[in-house]
């Protein structure tokens, strides 16, 4: 791969930075469209008291915490932290995938 | 649209996780046949923008919000497939890690937004580009209007498990779904056509589905 695409992967993966640390923690925290109608049309109690996975480190993106940090710099840290990780999932992903055709297998 | 555990019922999930995962193995099967070098930070990329992207959620009407959903954008960069898998990849880390969507649910929400909405965006793409000019305005305006369909199928898609679960009547989880989505899709489509357009005017050759606009050639 060149250097141009590096380039411009890391600038597309900069501005997915910026756009999860500075302006997710500005985003709206109405429902969204489902959770709408949802509370609308009265079956948003039947989303389960207990999820079947309940080992998030950082629920609902860290908005709600008692460690006294502001709430804007915890989400802004989800966002990067989340950025980050799903960036390295969907190229170690597509890297596993690729190598295996270049070894032959 | 990310459903929580509860709404759907457990066939359905069933279901809908074996569909989701042969789409997500499809995928990188077909990585492992076809995949350039240069596709492959396009993933991870790709991946990470509409998770940053997801976070958005921008004001649609009285107390409603909606987010960016990307399966367009991953097909058009990518391919339908491809856009799977990113958003099996986006889906997943924010069930697991952020606690948004369901995991009993996960593969619904696969099939929803990316089967659905990618693979059902791509075809409206491919079809809207069989009978529009191959010129780059008429790319984007097919662009626009297949993301604003990709969350329209995936809304429908989403309303019809939501019925087979018992959960409401037809009558009312459609007309209430597609109506609210219809306002969400128009941000998608202004989204989706703005980067679009930025990558197109960067790097022409990493817009998979416009291989043959003026000035595209890699």
């Amino acid at each position: 791969m060149n250097r141009k695409t590096w380039t411009f992967v890391v600038a597309g993966l900069l501005l997915a930075l910026a756009l999860a640390a500075l302006v997710s923690p500005f985003a709206s925290g109405d429902p969204d469209g489902l959770e709408k109608v949802a509370q609308d049309q009265g079956f948003i109690a039947r989303e389960s008291e207990e999820p079947a996975w309940k080992w998030s480190p950082w629920p609902d993106y860290w908005s709600e915490s008692e460690d006294g940090l502001p709430t804007p710099l915890r989400k802004a840290a989800a966002g990067v932290i989340g950025t980050l990780l799903v960036f390295g999932v969907g190229y170690a992903l597509a890297r596993l995938a690729a190598r295996r055709r270049a070894s032959g297998a | 649209m990310h459903i929580p555990d509860g709404f759907i019922s457990m066939p359905i999930n069933v279901g809908a996780a074996v569909v989701s995962v042969s789409a997500c193995a499809a995928a990188l099967a077909r990585t492992r046949a076809k995949m350039g070098d240069k596709q492959v930070p396009l993933v991870g990329l790709t991946s990470s923008f509409i998770f940053a992207a997801q976070m958005l959620n921008f004001p649609v009407a009285m107390g409603t919000s909606g987010h960016f959903l990307g399966a367009l954008l991953a097909a058009a960069l990518l391919g339908p497939l491809e856009s799977c898998l990113i958003l099996g990849v986006v889906l997943a880390i924010q069930c697991l890690l952020f606690a948004d969507g369901g995991l009993l649910v996960l593969g619904t929400n696969v099939l929803n937004m990316g089967v659905v909405g990618g693979i059902g965006g791509w075809l409206v793409l491919a079809g809207l580009r069989a009978i529009l000019p191959s010129s780059r305005s008429a790319f984007l305006g097919a662009v626009a209007v297949a993301s604003w369909a990709s969350v329209m199928l995936a809304a429908a898609a989403c309303s019809a498990e939501l019925v087979f679960s018992g959960v409401k009547p037809a009558g009312h989880v459609f007309s209430a779904m597609l109506g609210v989505h219809a306002l969400i899709g128009i941000g998608e489509g202004l989204i989706t056509t703005t980067v679009v357009a930025m990558v197109l005017a960067s790097r022409p050759d990493l817009v998979a589905q416009a291989p043959r606009l003026a000035g595209a050639s890699p």
